[in-house]
Order: structure tokens, then sequence, then C-alpha cells
């Protein structure tokens, strides 16, 4: 029977750890000689033990002070929900939740989000228990490839709480105004941090207004 | 990225002890800029003092005005209910800029640092004054679509790419300094960003180990206020040109070293010049190096309908 027996082949997330453990092993293994053979500038890696509270969890890891936080996460912590896209803070992939906050995981270190509450898409739902967000996009498909969703997700939940407390956008006629409608426009210039190659913005406009109108949105 | 070693700083005081002396050391806060040119090794700071735990974080009411922690976060600040009251122009600037998961993380004192987004300075196999003081400047000749047509020289030509500190150069914001000494200064915005002249490498007027802890804000000028962006798309990009509007005092975005407070416009308004005068008085001294000659006639228009707006502001 085939549904019985748990899958015994190769799975991407597994192949993926396994990279990162054989990647572990270069980086001791050949620390000095890429330090030498740095052209640049002298300087040796800096390591740092630290402690991230993600998804409620906390996690103990050593990160070279370079990491950032996407690639602690995902290299590091193996939550690789979070994308890599541009790795420069342009298309938004890489947006997690910090204290309630989205911002791009790609632009800050790892280092800097001790003592802060890290929420990644593997922390708002999971299979089985969808985060109102996450139901959405999937019942108005706002996606096609998948790559920019995690990201798109988070930033739509951390923009519904803006929303809430009350943040204006560039799309807001009267900065001053104070009741700001939800407007398709202002969804729209409110989510321009997040980029879909894929194009699937009318779906994605469509899953955010389902969430905003039963108030959702909370991580 | 070159390696850095990092500290979390606790207080002012500590954090000023830890990058003085040290020309290697940076202040790092939101991040946002920094950790991009520190990828593409335009900056290789090899110490990193984290300020984002320093007690700046507080909008309080001063003097009839506003003081602005320096680590109150762009979309705090947008957010503000005084600021959108009594700075409308303010909010709308620092809305136009980033998206909204930059300005959840970059700051007020961290946005006056931000640097140029000259193609040429991100680009380190191109020679740039800016990033290699001597090596030349490869817009002058190159794409220079962006680049500055008021108080460039021949050594750089590049902008300040901000648009909040476009609005507190019209608002007449002031910078507050705490300096290594353990003294504090005060530098008026249009003061505290420089001209390239023959240093384009030198960007402001705070010397090693200075932080900004503050930037207040006077009350707010009689007259409506309006901020106006120009750029290649509808969100999400720098500005072409921008132009902030407070009352009768003009700043223009994106065409200088500095955010550029337009005095001569302002003198020509005061002796009961038209708009269209007063941009014209502003931009006799313009000057275009081909690319950018758009600029020049499309800052007149957008003077002159900012102003207009600003008008119909205070009406409402």
């Amino acid at each position: 029977m085939a549904g019985a027996e748990p899958p015994t082949g190769p799975t991407r997330r597994g192949v993926l750890e396994t990279g990162v453990v054989v990647g572990a092993a270069l980086t001791v293994v050949g620390s000095g000689a890429a330090g030498a053979a740095e052209p640049q500038r002298a300087g040796k890696t800096v390591t740092r033990d630290i402690e991230l509270d993600v998804n409620g969890m906390k996690r103990s890891l050593t990160v070279d002070t370079r990491t950032t936080l996407l690639d602690a996460l995902r290299e590091h912590l193996g939550l690789t929900g979070t994308k890599k896209g541009c790795d420069q803070g342009q298309c938004g992939a890489c947006t997690v939740l910090v204290d309630g906050m989205r911002i791009a995981s790609c632009l800050t270190f790892a280092a800097m989000h001790e003592g802060d509450k890290i929420t990644t898409i593997e922390g708002l739902g999971e299979p089985g228990r969808l985060h109102p967000m996450q139901a959405a996009f999937v019942e108005r498909d706002g996606f096609q490839c998948g790559y920019c969703t995690p990201g798109q997700i988070c930033s739509a939940v951390g923009m519904l709480e803006e929303h809430k407390q009350g943040f204006p956008s560039h799309a807001t006629p009267n900065v001053a105004a104070e009741n700001i409608p939800l407007s398709d426009a202002e969804i729209r210039e409110r989510m321009s941090g997040n980029l879909c190659r894929c194009s699937a913005y009318p779906n994605i406009l469509a899953a955010i207004k389902d969430v905003a109108k039963v108030g959702g949105g909370a991580a | 990225m070159r390696p850095f070693t990092y500290e979390r700083a606790d207080d002012v005081k500590g954090a000023i002890r830890a990058v003085a002396g040290r020309p290697d050391a940076k202040f790092i806060a939101g991040g946002t800029n920094l950790i991009d040119l520190m990828k593409v090794r335009v900056e290789m700071p090899a110490h990193l003092v984290d300020v984002n735990h320093l007690p700046l974080a507080k909008i309080e009411d001063a003097g009839g005005g506003l003081r602005i922690g320096a680590l109150v976060r762009n979309s705090a600040l947008a957010a503000d209910r005084r600021v959108r009251e009594r700075y409308p122009v303010l909010s709308e600037a620092l809305l136009a800029g980033a998206s909204g998961q930059l300005r959840n993380k970059a700051t007020t004192g961290g946005n006056l640092l931000q640097r140029t987004r000259c193609f040429y300075f991100y680009n380190s196999g191109m020679p740039c004054n800016k990033r290699e003081p001597g090596s030349g400047c490869s817009a002058l000749q190159g794409m220079n679509r962006i680049h500055a047509v008021l108080g460039a020289s021949e050594a750089c030509i590049a902008v300040h790419p901000s648009d909040m500190a476009v609005a507190l150069t019209a608002l007449g914001a002031q910078v507050e300094i705490a300096t290594p000494a353990g003294a504090a200064r005060t530098v008026p915005m249009t003061e505290f960003h420089t001209l390239p002249g023959t240093h384009p490498e030198v960007e402001t007027v705070l010397k090693p180990g200075e932080l900004i802890t503050a930037v207040t804000l006077p009350p707010p000028p009689p007259g409506g206020q309006a901020y106006r962006k120009i750029r290649d798309r509808a969100s999400y990009a720098f500005a072409l040109i921008s132009v902030a509007v407070a009352g009768d005092q003009v700043a223009l975005g994106s065409v200088a070293h500095k955010p550029w407070r337009a005095a001569k416009a302002e003198a020509a308004l005061k002796s009961g010049g038209s708009p269209a005068a007063a941009a014209h008085a502003e931009l006799a001294a313009a000057h275009g190096y081909g690319g950018n000659d758009y600029k020049i006639p499309l800052i007149r228009r957008m003077v002159v309908r900012t102003m207009a707006q600003a008008k119909e502001a205070t009406r409402a």
C-alpha cells in the first residue's frame, strides 16, 4: 500500500539539508586557506554564538557575523520557506515578521536579532492548520511558480497589521485622514515591495482582500 | 563581504567610544543601505557597532515643533499623528520612499546618511571619485540620466537619493549630533550635507565618531504643504526629481549632491514673483550632462505643480 509507508525517496528538504552539512564541513576544512586566498583584504572570519527566537522556539547557533537573517534561517536552521530572490532588498521574497513587523531578512544581520521574535512562513501555519492568508492564497490561486509566495504572504500579514494600526501609504489621498479604506490601490501600493515575476498580482490582491474583509492578519 | 567584528551598544557614550578613533568602524542602525553596500564591497567596515538598542526612538513635542529620535523608523515617523497633521510633507515624502519592508527598518538618522545610487559608485569595476578618490568620474561621460543638475563638480555629479531629507530641508529641520568629547551640536539640514567639490567622498559635516541623536522640526510654516516625486515606476523607485513645499519654503530632491533648498526660488516668491518665475530663478545655474538634461524643464514644471498642490492643501 503506497499510502501506508513513509516516502523513502529523496526529498527537496533532505537534499538541501545534506547540502548544508557538506557545505559546513567544507567551510571548516577550508577556512584557513580561504582566508589566505582572499586577495582584497586581510581579516579573519569572525563567528558569534547567538540565540534566535524563531516561530516561538529558541534556537542557538554559531554564525559568521556576516550572516544575514535570511541565510541564518535557510542555511543554519533549515527554514527554507523564506526565499532568497535578489538578496538586495528589492524583491521581497525574503520577507519575514520581526516583532510583528515585516522586514527584508536579506538586509539585516542575524546577530542583530537576538531578543527579537521572528516569524517565518513556517511559523504562520502549516499543512492542516493554514494561516487565513495562506488559505486565501490557495483559494484564490495567488501564485504560479510559488517562489515569491512565502514573502508575499508574510508581507500581506504584516501589511494588514500596519493598516490596522492606522499607517497611511503613498496611495492615501490625505495622510492626515483618520480612517483609511483599504482600496485596491492602497493594497497594491502597500505590497509594492513584493515582486511576482509570474505576475499573479490580480489573484494576490483578491486573496488579501478576502482576509482583510474578515479582519484577519495577525501572525 | 569583508569579515567584521560586531558589538551591540547600550548607551550613546559607549557607542561613540566604540567607533571614535577607529576609522574602520561604523555604526549600524536599520542597515538597509549599509549592508547592501557591504555586499558589493563599496563599504568595508572591520567593526560594526549596533546602535539599534540606544534610547533614541521617541518622537517628542519640543519648542512648538517635534524632536524625532535618530532611531525612529521611517514607517513610525510617517504614521505619527502629529507628523501627519502638522508636517504632512514629511509623511508624504517618507511614504514615497522605498517599500513597507524597508521603511520598517530604515531610521531617521540612517536615512540622512544613505549614499548615492549612482551606478558607477556601486560598480567597483569602474572609476568613481566618491568610492575611490582620484580615480575619476565615470558618470560625466557615461549614463547620467539620474544625476545632478545643480551644485555638481567635475569630480562628481552624483545625487543624494533621500525623499525624507528633502521634506526635512523644506521644513527647516536641524540635526542633533553627539560628539566624542561628550558634547552635543546642532546643524541645520541645509548645512548637514556637503557639495562634492574636489572631495565627493565627503558627504556630510559629521566628524569621525559623531552620532546623529535626533532631528528637530521647528513649528510648521504657515501655508500648505506637498511632496511630489517623479520616478521610473509608480511605486518603489528612487526619485528622478522630487519637490517638497512647506508654505513659502521649497526644496528639491535628486537634483544635487545634497537635498537642495531652493533659496533663490524662495527669494523670488518673496518679492512677488510667480512660481514659474521662482523656478526659473533657481534653475539659472542649472547644468545638464546629456542624459539628465530633461531634469531642468521637468523641475521647472514640478515646482509650479507642487506649489499649486500645496496651495490646494491649505484650502482643504
